[in-house]
């Protein structure tokens, strides 16, 4: 049952994505892309995709009391660390380099182009060496927020 | 490169916040790919059924459009393979690292006003745009 539901969300994020054009590195980097020929596409999809997260949210919250899924799983504490900074940075600059994301980028995996293929290879490259990065040796200063801080936001 | 379409812009902007209230109210979680895709990947996540069944949704969206006639194409990728993969290294690492990418933190997280996304939005957007502009314009312009 979690998994037809989450199914159903993954299509309709996909769906989401395709319509808006965000598939397209070059609409992304267009956007990004503030010296050059503007393509403000970017906003407007953010801005479609707040204004209904933010009333659903809203919504959810009110009347939604306990949701129907047991563990409901929030993101962690809202300090912002050095973690926070240089993961972001890191991001952005890989993104800036493409224009691909990680939700648009395993979309265009769809397309079997050896190039988007590449860059999901390496994605994941990059993300496993998040998970298996030598641990660090430091006293226990943030420890403690550290699996609180890698919550799946 | 089709031209700006704002009505597209909005309607599919609209199906992502769909998208990302019915799995907080339908499984509680929160559409972040990175975290989703991620938590594939961590050792020792008991969970991952429900990650799979989202990461087989996103995927299969071209797939169900194509039966329609609207393919995807070839995505335009940059003809430098090394840049291609430190790109996804960088996006890999950096999206775990900083606990999230534009759907976590960028929707989701600034849904919800989380400090946490606020600022990491603002610091990967502006990443971005200063990457793009010493590609495109040499140094910052």
């Amino acid at each position: 049952m979690n998994a037809l539901t989450s199914l159903l969300c993954g299509l309709v994020f996909g769906a989401g994505l395709l319509v808006s054009g965000m598939t397209q590195p070059p609409k992304v980097l267009g956007f990004l892309d503030v010296l050059g020929r503007w393509d403000p596409t970017l906003a407007f999809v953010m801005g479609g995709a707040l204004v209904v997260s933010g009333a659903g949210f809203a919504l959810a919250r009110r009347y939604g009391g306990p949701l129907p899924a047991s563990r409901q799983r929030r993101p962690g504490p809202a300090q912002i660390d050095r973690r926070l900074v240089i993961g972001s940075v890191l991001f952005g600059a890989g993104w800036g380099l493409v224009g691909l994301c990680p939700g648009p980028a395993l979309e265009v995996v769809a397309s079997l182009s050896p190039k988007a293929i590449a860059f999901v290879l390496a994605m994941i490259a990059g993300m496993a060496a998040y998970d298996w990065r030598p641990a660090r040796a430091a006293p226990a200063t943030a420890s403690g927020n550290e699996a609180l801080a890698s919550s799946d936001d | 490169m089709a031209a700006f379409d704002p009505v597209s812009a909005l309607l599919g902007g609209a199906l992502i916040g769909l998208a990302s209230v019915m799995l907080m109210v339908l499984n509680g979680r929160i559409a972040g790919i990175s975290g989703i895709l991620g938590g594939i990947l961590a050792p020792g996540t008991g969970d991952k059924l429900w990650r799979l069944a989202f990461v087989a949704g996103l995927v299969g969206a071209p797939l169900v459009f194509a039966l329609f006639g609207r393919g995807l194409g070839e995505p335009e990728m940059p003809a430098n393979w090394i840049l291609i993969i430190a790109s996804g290294l960088l996006v890999g690492f950096g999206t775990r690292l900083g606990g999230g990418c534009t759907s976590g933190h960028g929707v989701c997280g600034i849904a919800r006003l989380s400090p946490r996304s606020i600022v990491a939005t603002g610091i990967f957007m502006a990443s971005a745009v200063l990457v793009v502009a010493i590609v495109r314009h040499g140094l910052g312009g």
